[in-house]
């Protein structure tokens, strides 16, 4: 590894080094850089070093070991830059959240209780997670037998915010259920999931729906039954809309699916119909859904005083943190992007990097999720066979989408959607989820770059063959 | 599939591109507007988020914080004798927001100004507080009381007074007023108490001194006399003028009329200031012109705001006009209206010999530590008249307060020039006329104060205002305050 020159790349697999050294290098910077935030929230707040900060430090540094452990083990040809630009983002995500703990403003909220323990605990869950994943997984193939499993498993999970006594209406949308004393969002989860299925259905698909296609206008237009799957797909994002009003996920899985069909078949007309009917929906549903016309008010005109009476004020506060933070930002702990208010810590959170952190570092934020995007899609570039492909470049798509949706969202570029930003915004399902996502492009990534002789055919891949029309 | 893939990835790359580009907007080029916006409470938090720079008069200040207890803010505003000092600070309540000084000068108060910047980072290695600095006034602060206590007994009114030397205010007075220290908190009670001034039929928070324009009525005299004197219509203010009496306004077959019978027929120019002749001042401005009267006017600095920082409203001296709207207007009566300051300016170019100099109320910007960082040096604004000319209205005024209408100005041993008026208002005339009078006085060493003074709506009988009898007085106490503190 030492005498190696060649670049981080999981592409040219054969012989390439195992890098996991290099992760671990980039992992103690991703434990040291939260931990001096921590220490610099504290000393900015009280003027002492937090009390926790020994504990922090530890169980930050724990849970990377035992995930690097891990990895080194079960997986040690995965991308080495996944795991330490996750933890860097669930490290910084822990700080701000505890550092929004500590505001008096937020303290006087009613419900208000200590998010950063909870979040600690979410993250080691995650973690969990992301092991189980690990071992558990040996091959990602074999998710492809559970591709029908995964669409009634997605749709179950999709609906269930819609069962009465489970789901929550929080705010105008229903995308959250309550179990035992912890509020689920089911939503994060069926991401994945949702992923499963499409990347095992289009696999089988893909021919038919590349190949059988008349040529109109020099766009391919597919047969009208091939239109068949992308037209449920659509259907579904209305109904998430319209029933949960839930623009974030709706646009999640309409953008992933189009995403993946464009691969599987790489027929551009798919992304003209995409983006038509996603403007249909959008639209449509816009004109007689009251939720999101005032969502579409709000971004256009965010320090409307009518718009603020009818919604909250919550974009132009969001707006107002990233412009008092500047280039640089007042300082972690020094901000007051507490005046958000309600979702101050989730939805929100990225305005208090704005304000904290400022230009520069929600510029060094948002390309670490560059990164992570990029090295999902580099990791399907690798992959070797098109289920791996399809689910990398899922995964990643979505991860890309949501990061859009919801940064852009706050900064005022679209209008804003219910979702969390991964994470480093404060929720369970959500960073769960993400560090399950995150272990499943590992187990990709590692299966790409492993060295070893060409996996055995894949059944499942012969079959394709054979059922070609 | 990896032709489509990379593709895939160039997409998100634009996605996180168009974030970056978005951030950048936010952050950097729309970053002050956001982070100044009305709307930001930030700001406010900012401002009370340490003890606020003092605004100082005579080297002591007439400010204060206070710790409050509260979750935003910090500390709170006070002050010292609030409805005598208002007209000059302005106020900054953590509810409502800041005017006048607390506001033009906020960035000082709270330390932000760029100019601390070097110390604010100095402050920040060595973890000392951030402090504000301090705007030191004009101000004289015996001159202000006597002004304030003056006006305080005779209702509404207003005093503007200034060093005709250098422009500086030394006294800036308005009554009814109010305690900027009632509202300054954040509480619903402090809000109320807000209200009800803002609502008040009095109007106390109305600067009367900066922001209010009366019709100067015959004070406005001096102005047309300087006029006649610059355009060369009379040069020996002891000639006889070419004025009958009754005078019949050009165009109309209205006689303009004197207040009582006095010897207005073809009086010296001297003689008509001192008994206040309407038909000879009227008949001057008739004679020059609206144009070559407005441009005396505009020298003096009518119809145009002035900044003091503090605005003041622009006083009017109207544009388009006939020629007996002329002869009105040249006797301070038509749309002519004035600010106390604009009265002020006036008589102060005239006590500096035709020099007038801009006026200001902020001397210096102090850092924390007292290190002067902004000083302001005297700026002359016009020249309006002559100096030959000057003096000799100054001989006019003096003969005024010798042995005319303004006798209750004079101060033994010192030289006193001035004008009285009595401004109709209302319809018909119906309402208490406005009480004028302005001054300077003058030792060996040049004059050290011009001042105006407007008494309203005084609840004494139509008969006993006139400025002589109401706004006199209050302008020789202030003139006498600055005069003692000289010495």
């Amino acid at each position: 590894m030492s005498s190696s020159t060649t670049h981080t790349s999981t592409i040219g697999a054969i012989g390439a080094p195992s890098r996991r050294n290099t992760e671990l290098a980039l992992l103690v910077f991703a434990v040291v850089i939260p931990l001096f935030a921590y220490m610099n929230v504290g000393l900015a707040i009280s003027g002492e070093l937090p009390p926790g900060m020994l504990g922090y430090g530890l169980g930050l540094g724990l849970l990377a070991g035992v995930a690097h452990l891990v990895v080194r083990k079960f997986a040690p040809y995965a991308d080495p830059l996944l795991l330490p630009l996750a933890t860097l983002l669930n490290g910084l995500g822990l700080v701000v959240i505890w550092r929004l703990d500590q505001s008096e403003k937020l303290q006087q909220r009613p419900n208000f209780s200590e998010a950063a323990p909870n979040q600690l605990l979410y993250s080691a869950v995650g973690i969990a997670l992301f092991v189980g994943v690990l071992l558990l997984l040996k091959d990602h193939r074999v998710l492809q037998r559970y591709t029908y499993i995964s669409m009634v498993a997605a749709i179950g999970l999709l609906l269930l915010p819609l069962v009465p006594g489970l789901g929550m209406n929080v705010f105008g949308a229903r995308i959250w259920i309550r179990v035992g004393g912890f509020s689920i969002q089911p939503g994060e989860f069926a991401k994945i999931v949702i992923a499963i299925f499409f990347a095992g259905y289009l696999m089988v698909k893909r021919d038919a729906l590349a190949l059988a296609s008349r040529r109109f206008m020099g766009l391919y237009l597919p047969r009208g039954r091939d239109l068949g799957p992308i037209l449920v797909v659509w259907a579904m994002s209305i109904l998430i809309l319209v029933f949960e009003t839930d623009l974030g996920t709706s646009l999640l899985f309409f953008g992933m699916f189009v995403v993946m069909l464009y691969v599987a078949t790489e027929r551009t007309s798919w992304i003209v119909f995409g983006l038509l009917m996603s403007g249909v929906g959008a639209v449509g549903v816009a004109s007689f859904e009251p939720h999101v016309q005032q969502r579409v008010d709000a971004w256009l005109d965010p320090f409307n005083s009518d718009v603020i009476a009818q919604n909250s004020d919550q974009i132009a506060q969001s707006l107002m943190a990233f412009g008092s933070g500047g280039t640089l930002g007042s300082g972690l702990g020094q901000g007051h992007s507490d005046l958000i208010g309600f979702a101050a810590n989730s939805d929100f959170i990225l305005a208090t990097y704005g304000e904290e952190l400022g230009l520069a570092g929600v510029m060094a934020v948002l390309l670490i999720y560059g990164l992570i995007v990029e090295r999902g899609v580099r990791t399907a570039l690798a992959a070797r066979d098109p289920f791996g492909k399809l689910l990398a470049v899922g995964l990643s798509g979505a991860f890309a989408i949501q990061v859009f949706v919801v940064a852009g969202g706050v900064m005022g570029l679209i209008p804003l959607t219910g979702m969390t930003m991964p994470f480093i915004a404060y929720g369970g399902s959500s960073v769960i989820a993400n560090w399950a996502l995150v272990g499943i492009l590992l187990r990709i990534s590692d299966t790409a770059r492993r060295p070893a002789p060409s996996p055995a055919p894949n059944p499942d891949a012969e079959m394709t063959q054979v059922v070609r029309p | 599939m990896n032709k489509p893939l990379r593709r895939i990835a160039i997409f998100c790359g634009l996605l996180v591109l168009a974030l970056l580009i978005r951030d950048n907007w936010l952050q950097y080029v729309q970053a002050d507007n956001l982070a100044e916006h009305e709307m930001n409470r930030r700001v406010p938090i900012e401002r009370y988020a340490q003890p606020r720079g003092d605004i100082i008069v005579d080297g002591k200040a007439i400010t204060g914080s206070q710790k409050v207890d509260g979750d935003d803010f910090k500390y709170k505003r006070t002050y010292k004798n609030g409805p005598m000092w208002s007209p000059v600070t302005g106020f900054a309540s953590q509810r409502i927001g800041a005017t006048q000084i607390e506001s033009i000068e906020d960035r000082i108060l709270t330390g932000n100004d760029d100019r601390l910047f070097f110390r604010r980072s100095l402050d920040m290695l060595t973890g000392k507080k951030k402090e504000g600095g301090n705007v030191v006034t004009t101000l004289n602060a015996d001159a202000q009381k006597a002004a304030y206590n003056g006006l305080k007994g005779r209702g509404k009114g207003a005093v503007a007074a200034i060093d005709p030397s250098t422009g500086a205010i030394l006294a800036l007075a308005s009554t009814p007023s109010y305690d900027p220290s009632s509202f300054a908190g954040n509480t619903n009670k402090e809000a109320e108490t807000f209200g009800k001034l803002d609502k008040d039929r009095d109007k106390p928070m109305l600067n009367r001194a900066l922001r209010e324009t009366y019709p100067p009525g015959s004070t406005f005299k001096v102005v047309t006399a300087a006029a006649a004197m610059e355009h060369g219509l009379y040069t020996d203010i002891d000639d006889k003028t070419k004025s009958p009496l009754p005078w019949t306004m050009p165009d109309t077959t209205t006689p303009l009329k004197n207040e009582g019978n006095i010897p207005c027929k073809n009086a010296t120019l001297r003689e008509a200031l001192r008994v206040s002749c309407n038909t000879v001042f009227g008949k001057i401005g008739s004679d020059l012109g609206k144009d070559k009267m407005l441009e005396t006017a505009e020298k003096f600095g009518f119809n145009e705001e002035q900044f003091v920082p503090v605005r003041s409203n622009a006083s009017v001296f109207p544009k388009e006009m006939d020629r007996p709207q002329t002869a009105l207007s040249s006797i301070g009566q038509f749309e002519t209206a004035a600010t106390p300051l604009q009265m002020a300016m006036v008589t102060s170019a005239i006590a500096n010999d035709g020099t007038l100099m801009e006026p200001y109320m902020v001397k210096e910007l102090q850092a924390p530590n007292l290190d002067v960082i902004e000083k302001h040096s005297p700026k002359e604004m016009s020249e309006p008249m002559s100096k030959e000319n000057a003096q000799k209205l100054q001989d006019m005024m003096q003969t005024v307060v010798n042995e005319g209408t303004g006798t209750a100005a004079k101060i033994p041993g010192v030289t006193v020039g001035g004008k009285t008026g009595t401004a109709q208002h209302g319809l018909n005339n119906s309402k208490n006329p406005y009480a004028w009078f302005i001054s300077y006085a003058k030792t060996d060493s040049g004059s050290p104060v011009a001042v105006a003074v407007v008494v309203e709506d005084s609840d004494a009988s139509r008969d006993d205002i006139s400025g002589g009898g109401l706004a006199a007085p209050i302008a020789k106490d202030v003139m006498k305050a600055v005069l003692d503190s000289k010495k």
